[in-house]
């Protein structure tokens, strides 16, 4: 019978300043020095982190009211369009927004040199934004137009919500057709002339959890550099697993995460305004894990390395825009490390678009936060769905009754 | 009569002409080449520097082969504090000169080899490659 804990004795360690953290790239060394039963004695907290674009990310803004009243039933922050059909002067500012008059991809590939995610950027660091909205007027507030500015400082509140964030596992994008196609993974040469990938391996929160014993409603994380929360499973929340010829587990897959927190504590150091070319805008935002060693199984998952972690090898040239993707092979996290993969016999070079270097720097920004008694562990209200609740995507079905 | 410096950039279907031979050939310039990035498959950019009577001619010339020429005034710097260290730039760099340390896996910068393709600063995502002039 190995070591058990709980919530409560981690956070006790914790007050006490006595809670041992360790990063989820220190772990590994950890469980190889000393094996996973003595690692599981030794450690309470193991921390991860990742640092990538995530559109599906947005910002809830509370204006506060002027003089006259006004519902603002349409709103533009720096020309970018929010949605306002909520209350008034509440309205929703979506990271992949452009303004109206962006030239997308007339001009192809299009720049997408501004978007929602770049005003988030902007207010987060504190900079003056535009805000234009418009009404058509009521007895209770009667102003039909506005335009004006506002900052973070200005506004009650902020409210950063990313209904799917933190994807457990990402595609490898490479390209099969004869022609260059730009991606939201990047811009991807013909014949397999690169290949591109989005997590951060070893130190990727849903990877080392991969059967949800731990992340749930409520689970405290670091958000785009303060403090937020697991607010429910992600959209297209599916986790599972990737098996290799002979259907053996090589992974976790599929999870996503659907995170809250008060803008107002964040730095645009945390949220980066993305501008992919030739695809659109985005936010990219940094986010870390804290994972309770419960028991020896949840260690033995946390120590997870990159040569023990897979990516699939997915066509975005023809198969992936067809809607018919299939996996072409499956590398380890340490193979695209090195820069070098083999797909379908040839040598292809690889880059990742997610940065490790800032995955490693919010785990162990995480670590000190733990260390120094500042954040203590949510424990969840309810854990999300994990792989056994067999959650699959439905196709979405076109029809005309 | 000091050389001129320029940028060449031509489209892969650019990169078999032999240009460097007709401006010589053609227009009797003098030609030193600093810095080329040429392959078959994808965008090529040269850095020359030309002397000669007929400089003009010769630039005419490259021009009428679709190729773009640009003067040597710019140069490609890294934002430090802008740039992430995704690593999106550095599979797309034809020289190597942006590559990742794989100890670290930070993104490193050689400006010594650059050879002023503009790739990163259209595939940067933060913007944080920058062409100063």
């Amino acid at each position: 019978m190995g070591v058990e804990r709980t919530y409560q004795d981690i956070n006790a360690r914790i007050k006490a300043g006595k809670a041992v953290v360790l990063t989820a790239e220190e772990v590994i060394e950890k469980v190889r020095e000393k094996g996973v039963t003595q690692a599981a004695r030794e450690v309470d907290v193991v921390t991860t982190g990742t640092f990538g674009a995530m559109c599906s990310s947005g910002v809830f803004l509370n204006f506060g009211h002027t003089k006259p009243r006004m519902r603002m039933s349409k709103v533009w922050l720096n020309e970018v369009p929010a949605y306002a059909g909520i209350a008034a002067v509440d309205a929703f500012l979506g990271a992949t927004e452009l303004p109206e008059g962006d030239p997308k991809n007339n001009n192809y590939p299009g720049e997408f040199r501004y978007g929602g995610g770049h005003v988030i950027e902007d207010l987060v660091a504190g900079r003056d934004v535009r805000l234009r909205a418009v009404s058509y007027g009521t007895d209770c507030y009667p102003r039909k137009s506005l335009d004006t500015l506002i900052n973070l400082d200005s506004i009650n509140e902020a409210t950063l919500f990313n209904p799917r964030n933190c994807y457990q596992n990402y595609n490898c994008a490479v390209n099969a057709g004869d022609r260059t196609v730009h991606t939201y993974l990047g811009t991807l040469r013909p014949h397999l002339g690169n290949a591109h990938y989005s997590t951060s391996g070893q130190l990727s929160p849903l990877l080392k959890d991969p059967h949800f014993r731990t992340i749930g409603i409520g689970t405290r994380i670091f958000l785009g550099g303060g403090i937020g929360y697991v607010a429910w499973n992600g959209t297209q929340h599916f986790p599972g697993f990737i098996r290799d010829k002979n259907k053996e587990v090589l992974c976790g897959t599929g999870g996503t995460l659907s995170v809250v927190g008060d803008l107002k504590q964040m730095s645009s150091h945390w949220l980066v305004g993305a501008s992919i070319r030739g695809y659109g805008a985005s936010l990219t935002v940094g986010l870390g894990l804290p994972i309770p060693i419960l028991d020896e199984e949840v260690l033995e998952y946390a120590a997870k390395t990159d040569e023990e972690l897979y990516a699939p090898v997915v066509d975005y040239g023809i198969a992936y825009p067809e809607g018919n993707p299939e996996d072409i092979a499956y590398v380890s996290y340490a193979q695209l490390k090195k820069g070098e993969i083999t797909v379908m016999g040839k040598s292809v070079p690889t880059a990742p678009v997610s940065s490790y270097p800032r995955a490693r720097e919010i785990a162990g920004i995480l670590k000190t936060w733990i260390q120094k008694g500042e954040f203590l562990l949510g424990e969840p209200s309810q854990l999300l769905p994990g792989p056994g609740a067999g959650l699959a995507g439905k196709a979405l079905k076109i029809r005309d009754k | 009569m000091a050389p001129e410096k320029i940028v060449l950039r031509f489209g892969a279907e650019k990169a078999d002409k032999p240009v460097i031979y007709h401006l010589a050939k053609d227009y009797d310039l003098i030609i030193n080449i600093v810095k080329a990035s040429i392959n078959p498959h994808k965008e090529g950019t040269m850095v020359l520097e030309l002397t000669g009577e007929r400089y003009a001619e010769g630039i005419a010339y490259l021009r009428e082969q679709g190729i773009s020429v640009h003067p040597l005034t710019t140069e490609v710097v890294r934002n430090e504090e802008k740039c992430t260290h995704c690593g999106a730039c550095t599979v797309h760099c034809p020289t190597k000169a942006l590559f990742i340390d794989r100890s670290s896996m930070e993104v490193r910068f050689n400006e010594d080899e650059c050879v002023l393709c503009l790739m990163c600063v259209k595939i940067c995502p933060v913007k944080a490659m920058e062409v100063k002039v």
